[in-house]
């Protein structure tokens, strides 16, 4: 990783040209100091971090190998630069009517004008809120009351997010209605379904998400959206695991995102309502982030947010053509070096960074253990491996086996040596579980 | 319903060990015959039926309310 930084000042930043130093080789974060002071400092503070980035040599077998990045992708340099960058003047309140406080303002809406070009929104449709999951749930509450005088009924995939599930089952509690549209074995959306259940009576809003975080397989939106267009009733779409990593599909009123899936810090989501969606906020009233989340924002995290998006979504496609061939190396050498296995989700339309399987007889927390021991990061959908230990819903509703589960999902940071090491060691970690659980021969 | 030929009760087991003790049990006994397995485990209703799927034999019902209990007959 080459990052180079030269600083010849003290103090930040009017953040209007925080992203304006793309090149063919690199990506930059420009920090220039308030108007008002422009003509004596100058540029105070420059970050570039080289598009090819030198990874550090690792140490032999042992150093840790991270492949959880669907669940919090490393924080990328140009976040880190940003954030480091946005301290100074990111503290102050962007709705006072004084000089630190206009200089918040230049930041947000510089970081605000950054996102919403890097998705192909307009600004004022873009909302930072605390997290991605506040996100989803505004968009499923807010979507519901904006349309509740249509009707009281969600209709959504059976393999939304959580968040989205828990904001279903709040507006289920509150006297509405929800209905679960089933997939098929490869986690696909069943349109037929999906169509009958926006044809009936009474439906406020659609959720889908456009990929699954857990098994990797890309929804049809479009075709979706088609539906929710026939029958007048607005798609929110929960895009987190495309944002920043794949172009967002059409048709959706509603959208929303987490920085922290590519590589911005946590705690800053997204929400995207479309102008002339019918949307109202769930939450008591307050005017910031255009009335639709409450509370100041994190600027300095939401301004790396915005540097790290435009980041990502400019490395995307060479990212896509790095990591989905090692996603397709993995898919076939564990279907056929590890035995008793099943690969699960769609092995074409799917996230370019994410693959899922099930391992027979093995205890799915033993094996994050085992892996965790090994220097391997992942996340599994195990019930064994979920505080409320029950299976991953998502595979449940795709009817695969949910024990020995295993997600991982690559990043920005990952090697094919990283990969390689991976393959070597999961059939021998995974042939000791099943010795000691004497399930060999089964 | 089929009557099961027997019953396997792994009430009060974690999956993957309901699993396990079908797998160890279904090929003793003659094909054709149902066992019926007891499990409270709620992975066991997506494990069983994917374990036949995956082992080639047939999953015959679940009956969420009574066990939970899920019947699966010796195919091959």
């Amino acid at each position: 990783m080459v990052v180079s930084i030269s600083t010849d000042g003290k103090g930040v930043t009017d953040g209007r040209r925080l992203l304006d130093h793309d090149g063919p080789d690199r990506l930059g974060v420009t920090v220039r100091p308030h108007p008002g002071d422009l003509a004596a400092t100058g540029t105070i503070a420059l970050a570039f971090v080289s598009k090819r980035s030198e990874r550090a040599i690792r140490p032999g077998d042992g150093s840790p190998v991270y492949l959880d990045a669907a669940t919090a992708a490393p924080l990328h340099p140009v976040a880190r630069q940003a954030l480091l960058a946005a301290l100074d003047d990111g503290w102050a309140d962007p709705a006072k009517l004084y000089g630190q406080a206009r200089r918040a303002r230049q930041l947000l809406d510089a970081a605000r004008e950054a996102a919403a070009q890097t998705l192909g929104v307009r600004a004022d449709e873009l909302s930072f809120t605390p997290s991605g999951t506040a996100a989803a749930h505004a968009a499923v509450l807010g979507g519901l009351a904006g349309r509740r005088r249509v009707g009281a009924r969600l209709v959504h995939s059976a393999i939304e997010h959580s968040a989205v599930l828990h904001a279903a089952e709040r507006h289920v509690a509150a006297g509405g209605d929800a209905v679960s549209v089933p997939v098929d074995r490869l986690g696909r959306l069943d349109l037929d379904a999906w169509a009958a259940a926006l044809a009936g009576p009474g439906v406020a809003l659609a959720a889908l998400i456009g990929a699954s975080h857990e098994v990797g397989t890309v929804q049809p939106v479009p075709a979706a959206a088609e539906f929710c267009a026939e029958a007048g009733v607005p798609l929110y779409v929960d895009a987190a695991q495309l944002v920043g990593r794949a172009p967002l599909p059409a048709g959706w009123s509603v959208l929303t995102g987490s920085a922290h899936k590519w590589g911005g810090p946590p705690g800053v989501g997204l929400l995207v309502v479309r102008k002339s969606t019918r949307w109202e906020s769930p939450y008591p009233a307050d005017e910031r982030e255009s009335g639709r989340t409450p509370g100041v924002v994190n600027l300095p995290a939401v301004v790396a947010a915005a540097a790290s998006l435009r980041a990502a979504a400019a490395d995307a496609a060479a990212e896509t053509a790095r990591l989905a061939p090692l996603v397709d190396r993995i898919r076939a050498r564990v279907a056929t070096e590890v035995p008793d296995v099943e690969v699960v989700g769609d092995p074409v339309d799917r996230l370019p960074h994410l693959v899922t399987f099930s391992c027979l007889y093995v205890d799915g927390e033993a094996l994050l253990h085992a892996l965790d021991r090994r220097g391997f990061a992942v996340s599994s959908g195990s019930s064994c491996t979920s505080s409320t230990l029950r299976p991953s819903h998502v595979l449940e509703a795709m009817g695969v086996l949910s024990h020995g589960n295993v997600r991982v999902s690559l990043h920005r940071e990952t090697t094919e040596a990283d990969v390689e090491r991976f393959l070597a060691e999961l059939p021998g970690i995974v042939a000791d579980l099943r010795a000691e659980a004497g399930v060999v021969e089964l | 319903m089929t009557e099961p030929a027997e019953v396997l009760d792994c009430r009060g087991q974690r999956c993957p060990l309901p699993v396990i003790n079908l797998a160890r049990r279904l090929p003793e006994l003659p094909v054709g015959a149902v066992v019926r397995v007891l499990a409270d485990d709620p992975a066991a209703a997506v494990d069983i039926p994917a374990w036949c799927r995956m082992r080639g034999q047939e999953f015959v019902a679940a009956h969420p309310h009574q066990g939970p209990a899920y019947d699966v007959r010796r195919a091959g």
